[in-house]
């Protein structure tokens, strides 16, 4: 019996402590960068933004909570009911499930597996299910055709993205994200990470991002002027906010995953800086890469369909398939 | 056989409660896939029954309808009511008057191509411009309340002039705005005239060639998009449009792209045209309106000491005053389009009959022309730059 508590019991009460602590803090964040994101788009037009809820706005998104959550769920009378209220949860689970192998800092990593690039690519596939169903199973035309776009969308950009990394995973030789933070440490802070020699990769990467989380100017699948709300035009409520959660998190775990694989992770820009805490570092570049994101949101219109396509599959899947080829050159020859 | 729905399309309800429908519009589509077999608008839905309710209505009284037609920009319907009155009773405005008017008319052009380009900006996802528009939209806005005391429903331009004269201090502010605005209009165009999704989604979407415009009837932008130079204020000019210096842009491509760059420099040329009148209104001074009172009220403060001021006052705002029998159709440039009123009088105070010529009409009954073939994303754009504004088109 002691063997069994000490074998499996223990081991899972400490994991499940601290994925619940990791979700607490991931969707307390997240409760803030989504205020950070509205006042940027505010400032950018010139509005205040959210200013009434707490200082400057700052319990605005709890706000919201409490109002999504007190709301009356509606379910259109024809829609498939069990799909319809399991497509929300399939989002946000399976965005929040990645985070389990993301490395904060040297160490602190809930799942610290070998495999943790391919993990990460087959959650972040595997969320495109949740707009699918969710748009089928409302049984309605403007949700039925913004599920039909994502699906399109999401397996086109997959596919550079999936490129991107295998030029990463080429220079750090390894499918661990900490040792590919680790791969990016050296004497020169900045100068040692990846987005210097795979510059094009890092953009590639950075505007497949955007595509894959339905950022403008990728977001077809709820297109305000042609699909009024796409997948979600059927949703309120609770399950509208668990897709909204969803949608965050994965910009967010997009931006770990960037800062990651192309900035150096928790690694201080300049040696003399290593006294900062690594997980502060981890943070900021996190911060500044959603910044990236909330910016392109505020500024740029909307692609067509067919033009989305097209700057995947003929611009972006060339231009990877290349990288990948001179990345693999200069590893066989120079390393 | 073109009516026969085929079997594999699919039929969506774009609209009446559309966030891109511009309002009212419900469009019904049928679509192969992403593409765009049919395109059928149906309108109405913001029909107040505006000409025969100015049948029931002096002269005066049915100023205010016109502020309602196309109300992005007000101002510019009141104008053509106001020239076909005059026609009638055969009366000139006083030159100062004129200015004024044209002067309004520009600020009009101005509110409601900046309404339509950074709409057109938002219908194909770029949610910054409105904004930006919407901040100098204001201040034009502002100039209206103090020409007229109201923002949008000005009710300024009467048959016989302008209502009141404007005060000196509005009249450096406006020319303080024609100063400022051209770095906003340059932010804008920053935001989207080289932006290359902008251009992506506008360039050769909603061609017409220049024959089937004319056929449909087109006017304003849409036509001289086309490469027409077919501008009213050129063409039969009325009021001080002929001494006055601008251009009229034309366009080549005769595509979405087109009519937002002559927006654009249509904006440009009215500020010219601001500037001019300004110079105009300082240097000349002179009544703003006839000083026929039988037509026109007098003075307030005349009316505190003449008692025939007071019966001409009374007089007018009763039963109004009398057209004599006789028809006509007076046009002016709108920022939409040409737009006319044909009124019809038979000796009494009230119209006989008042047809409205709107322009976006005579635009919106292209839709399915012009997005056939393009797919769902390009109706909204389509739409976007067809500047469809539907308290004129309901009427």
């Amino acid at each position: 019996m002691d063997n069994i508590l000490s074998m499996y019991l223990y081991p899972a009460a400490i994991i499940a402590a601290k994925s619940v602590f990791l979700i607490t803090t991931l969707l307390i964040t997240i409760a803030f960068l989504l205020l950070a994101d509205r006042k940027i788009w505010a400032a950018v037009q010139m509005r205040r933004g959210p200013n009434v809820v707490g200082a400057f706005g700052l319990l605005q998104s709890f706000a919201d909570l409490l109002k999504f959550v007190l709301k009356e769920v509606i379910i259109p009378s024809k829609a498939d009911k069990a799909v319809f209220l399991l497509a929300p949860f399939v989002t946000t689970v399976f965005a929040i499930s990645a985070w389990a192998v993301i490395p904060f800092d040297a160490g602190i990593v809930l799942a610290d597996i070998n495999i943790g690039v391919l993990y990460i690519l087959a959650i972040s596939s595997l969320g495109v299910y949740g707009i699918i169903m969710g748009g089928w199973a409302s049984n309605s035309k403007y949700p039925f055709l913004g599920a039909l776009r994502s699906a399109a969308q999401m397996v086109s950009y997959e596919v550079s993205i999936g490129f991107v990394i295998i030029t990463v995973i080429l220079l750090s030789g390894s499918l661990n994200l900490t040792d590919i933070v680790n791969a990016q440490s050296g004497d020169y802070g900045i100068l040692n990470w990846y987005f210097i020699p795979l510059f094009p990769m890092f953009v590639v990467f950075f505007i497949s991002a955007l595509a894959e989380t339905n950022r403008p100017p990728f977001d077809l699948p709820e297109a305000e002027s042609e699909l009024v709300a796409g997948f979600m035009v059927e949703y309120s409520s609770t399950p509208y906010l668990m897709f909204m959660l969803g949608e965050y998190v994965s910009i967010v775990l997009m931006c770990a995953f960037a800062t990651i694989l192309f900035l150096g992770g928790w690694h201080a820009p300049l040696p003399i800086l290593d006294f900062i805490p690594g997980f502060v570092w981890f943070v900021i570049k996190v911060c500044f890469m959603f910044f990236m994101f909330a910016m392109v949101k505020a500024m740029v219109p909307r692609y067509r369909y067919d033009q989305l396509m097209r700057l995947g599959w003929k611009v972006f899947l060339p231009l990877s398939l290349v990288m990948v080829a001179v990345t693999a050159t200069f590893v066989v020859f120079f390393k | 056989m073109n009516n026969t729905k085929k079997d594999n399309t699919f039929t969506i309800n774009f609209g009446p409660q559309h966030p891109a429908a511009h309002g009212v519009l419900r469009l019904v589509l049928e679509l192969d896939g992403e593409i765009v077999d049919r395109v059928d608008p149906h309108i109405g839905l913001l029909h107040r029954g505006t000409e025969k309710l100015i049948e029931n209505k002096t002269y005066t009284q049915a100023v205010p309808y016109f502020d309602r037609l196309d109300y992005v920009a007000p101002m510019n319907q009141e104008h053509a009511f106001s020239l076909a009155v005059e026609s009638l009773l055969g009366i000139d405005v006083p030159r100062r008057g004129q200015i004024i008017r044209v002067l309004y008319s520009e600020i009009g052009r101005i509110l409601s191509h900046l309404l339509n380009i950074t709409t057109q900006a938002m219908d194909v996802g770029a949610l910054t411009p409105p904004l930006w528009g919407f901040e100098e939209r204001e201040k034009l806005m502002c100039f209206y309340e103090r020409a007229s005391g109201s923002r949008m429903h000005a009710a300024y331009f009467r048959p016989g002039g302008v209502h009141q004269d404007l005060p000196d201090d509005l009249i450096d502010d406006i020319e303080n705005f024609t100063e400022t605005h051209p770095v906003v209009i340059n932010d804008i165009e920053e935001l989207l005239t080289e932006n290359r999704i902008f251009k992506q989604r506008n360039v050769d979407i909603g061609f017409i060639s220049q024959e089937d415009a004319q056929q449909y009837g087109f006017s304003g932008v849409m036509i001289r998009g086309t490469g027409l130079p077919w501008d009213l204020r050129r063409s039969q000019p009325y009021e001080i449009y002929s001494e006055l210096q601008f251009e009229i842009p034309v366009g080549k491509n005769s595509d979405c792209y087109d009519r937002y760059l002559l927006r654009v420099e249509e904006m440009k040329q009215s500020l010219k045209i601001m500037s001019q009148c300004i110079d105009m209104l300082r240097k000349e001074g002179g009544p703003v309106s006839t000083e026929n009172n039988k037509l026109f009220p007098p003075k307030r403060a005349e009316m505190k000491k003449s008692m025939e001021a007071l019966i001409h006052h009374f007089k007018l705002y009763t039963e109004g005053y009398h057209v004599p029998k006789g028809e006509i159709y007076r046009a002016v440039e709108a920022p939409k389009g040409e737009f006319g009123v044909y009124l019809v009088s038979d000796d009494s105070n009230k119209p006989y009959r008042c047809k409205i010529r709107a322009p976006g009409f005579a635009h919106l009954q292209a839709m399915d022309y012009m997005c056939k073939g393009h797919m769902l994303a390009d109706v909204s754009a389509v739409l976007g730059s067809l500047d469809i504004v539907f308290g004129e088109v309901d009427r």
